[in-house]
């Protein structure tokens, strides 16, 4: 037993730099952050100890719960339009053998670029009133407001350019994991003359249900953090309709330097991270068993 | 191959067909804009520049100050993929081979932090930072984003050291060999190709981060690529041409890299989320 134990000191080392810097940069000030969601601090001077009122004041802010319930509402359209959209592409694919790859890539691109010139790109060549080409059809056809600029459109209209950007990751996941479907399966199912919609809702879904399970977990996770497309291209306006808990806390940190404030923000945010998290321990919790 | 009714094909094509347009209409605008005086971009962003002349490119170089960005991301690229596949392989070791319950605590430890919100951490770390004088130091910043990207490297690389038969350890255990021996001799020839696919993913991600880049990377001298973009793009009254010259010098080196590397791409980025 005790010899067992000193064979794993010894392998304590390979994980020490990885631990060390995730203590460090990670887990060290995240508790610090706890601590000061209960001060006012401007991130210069001695915190001063607060106690809840950081907490009484964003709850009595009409601006924290217009930041969750935008953060809710863009999760559920991450779970239902990219979700849809890669798994009707993904089958499709599969009906293209020679061009398949083809496809992948050029639906990919939109993902490997950087936010910023993504969101740069669609702000200017397309919803600009002066330059973008919904501009120049509203000059020319039919009169078309820029969809950023207008308090019930504004969070829409990043949302489909954070979709744009992001629906080809999902289409080549679920791609892949269609590939892996048992051949024997769908054979059989041909020969029993099941439709494409038969084969799908009958042999392809139930085979990759883990991987979609597991997407509907990241997407969520990711949709309670997500930032750069709101802040590149509205930073949270117009009046506020597109801000998020991100938006909200960063701007409460390095525009008004409530520090304080900021961190009681982004615990609210670890809330919601904390609940996806236990989902997602509860979904690798296979891959721990090994 | 049975042969199938061409209707349902022919859609198929006709969605497809949808989706690459909907997927490279932006870019081909840039990449038509880019050629384009502002003026003729105001009169009509669909048309066909006149010219192939680069001025354009040279005021974008110029004025993104992209010759201070390139240097500058390539190191904080470098710096992150480096610090994240060394220390990630060396603890994937141990967690893909060791079974007491203090390694689950660490694998449960790391799969906890691939879900911390950035902002939960970022506050301190900024002000800290900027105490110790360190804000627009690359290394520093890469730092932060390696922290960020080890747990899921992590995660894929020991999932990679798992499909490594044990009967090797154990072969290299009895040849008296130390668990340094073992990683460095046997498992680390053998999980190559795990730390190029992490390399990849994490490359990209450094290069496309906006967050923390934009934090830690303040001042012109910090400045990254995208960073130097942002900030030319958010000056007064900005030419568009120029703006979306430098929004090409920004894509073209990553789409070149994508394209190079496909294989790679497609393969980090499935892993995991795919059981093979």
């Amino acid at each position: 037993m005790s010899q067992i134990a000193e064979r794993d000191r010894s392998y304590l080392f390979f994980a020490l730099p990885a631990l060390g810097l995730s203590l460090c940069v990670i887990l060290v000030p995240a508790l610090l952050t706890v601590v000061l969601a209960f001060t006012d601090w401007d991130g210069v001077s001695m915190p001063v100890w607060l106690g809840l009122e950081n907490f009484r004041d964003l709850l009595n802010d009409i601006t924290f719960w217009r930041a969750i319930f935008n953060n809710v509402k863009w999760t559920i359209i991450f779970l239902t339009v990219p979700m849809a959209i890669a798994l009707v592409v993904a089958s499709l694919l599969l009906t293209r053998r020679r061009s398949q790859s083809v496809y992948q890539s050029i639906f990919l691109l939109p993902y490997i670029l950087s936010p910023i010139a993504n969101a740069s790109i669609w702000s200017n060549m397309i919803f600009d009133q002066r330059s973008g080409v919904l501009g120049y059809f509203s000059r020319h056809l039919l009169a078309l407001h820029d969809p950023l600029g207008h308090v019930s459109t504004a969070l829409y209209t990043v949302a489909s350019v954070d979709i744009w950007h992001f629906w080809g990751y999902l289409a080549v996941v679920f791609f892949a994991a269609m590939r892996q479907v048992p051949t024997e399966q769908l054979e059989a199912a041909y020969l029993e003359g099941a439709g494409g919609w038969q084969i799908f809702r009958h042999i392809t879904l139930p085979n990759i249900l883990p991987t979609i399970a597991l997407m509907f977990v990241m997407v969520t996770i990711f949709s309670f953090l997500t930032f750069d497309y709101v802040f590149l291209m509205t930073g949270g306006g117009p009046a506020h309709s597109t801000e998020l808990l991100s938006t909200l806390a960063y701007g409460f940190a390095f525009r008004s330097f409530e520090v304080g404030k900021a961190t009681a923000v982004a615990l609210f945010m670890s809330v919601f991270g904390l609940m996806a998290a236990y989902a997602y321990v509860w979904m690798s919790r296979e891959s721990l068993q090994q | 191959m049975i042969r199938t009714d061409p209707r349902p094909a022919l859609l198929a094509r006709l969605l497809l067909g949808l989706m690459v347009l909907v997927s490279l209409a932006p870019l081909l605008l840039v990449a038509i804009n880019a050629f384009k005086s502002h003026a003729d971009i105001v009169e009509n962003p669909l048309s066909l520049p006149h010219s192939l002349a680069s001025m354009n490119f040279k005021a974008a170089w110029i004025g993104g100050n992209f010759s201070v960005g390139v240097v500058n991301s390539v190191l904080l690229t470098g710096t992150t993929v480096l610090v994240t596949v060394v220390f990630g392989a060396l603890a994937a070791f141990p967690l893909a081979r060791r079974r007491i319950v203090i390694w689950k605590l660490v694998t449960l430890y790391f799969l906890c932090s691939v879900t911390v919100p950035i902002q939960l951490f970022l506050f301190p770390m900024y002000f800290l930072y900027a105490r110790l004088g360190l804000i627009g130091n690359v290394f520093a910043t890469a730092l932060i984003i390696a922290a960020i990207n080890l747990p899921l490297s992590i995660m894929l690389l020991r999932t990679y050291i798992l499909t490594i038969p044990t009967e090797l350890d154990d072969a290299a255990f009895i040849d008296g060999a130390s668990p340094w021996q073992t990683f460095r001799y046997v498992i680390l020839p053998l999980m190559k190709p795990g730390c190029v696919t992490v390399a990849v993913i994490v490359s990209l991600n450094t290069w496309n981060e906006f967050l923390i880049t934009s934090t830690f990377q303040q001042g012109d001298a910090g400045f990254t690529m995208t960073l130097g973009y942002h900030a030319m793009a958010g000056a007064m009254s900005p030419d568009l041409g120029i703006m979306m010259a430098g929004a090409c010098i920004v894509i073209v080196p990553i789409i070149a890299f994508f394209l190079f590397l496909q294989r790679l791409f497609v393969d980090g980025m499935t892993a995991g989320a795919v059981k093979g």
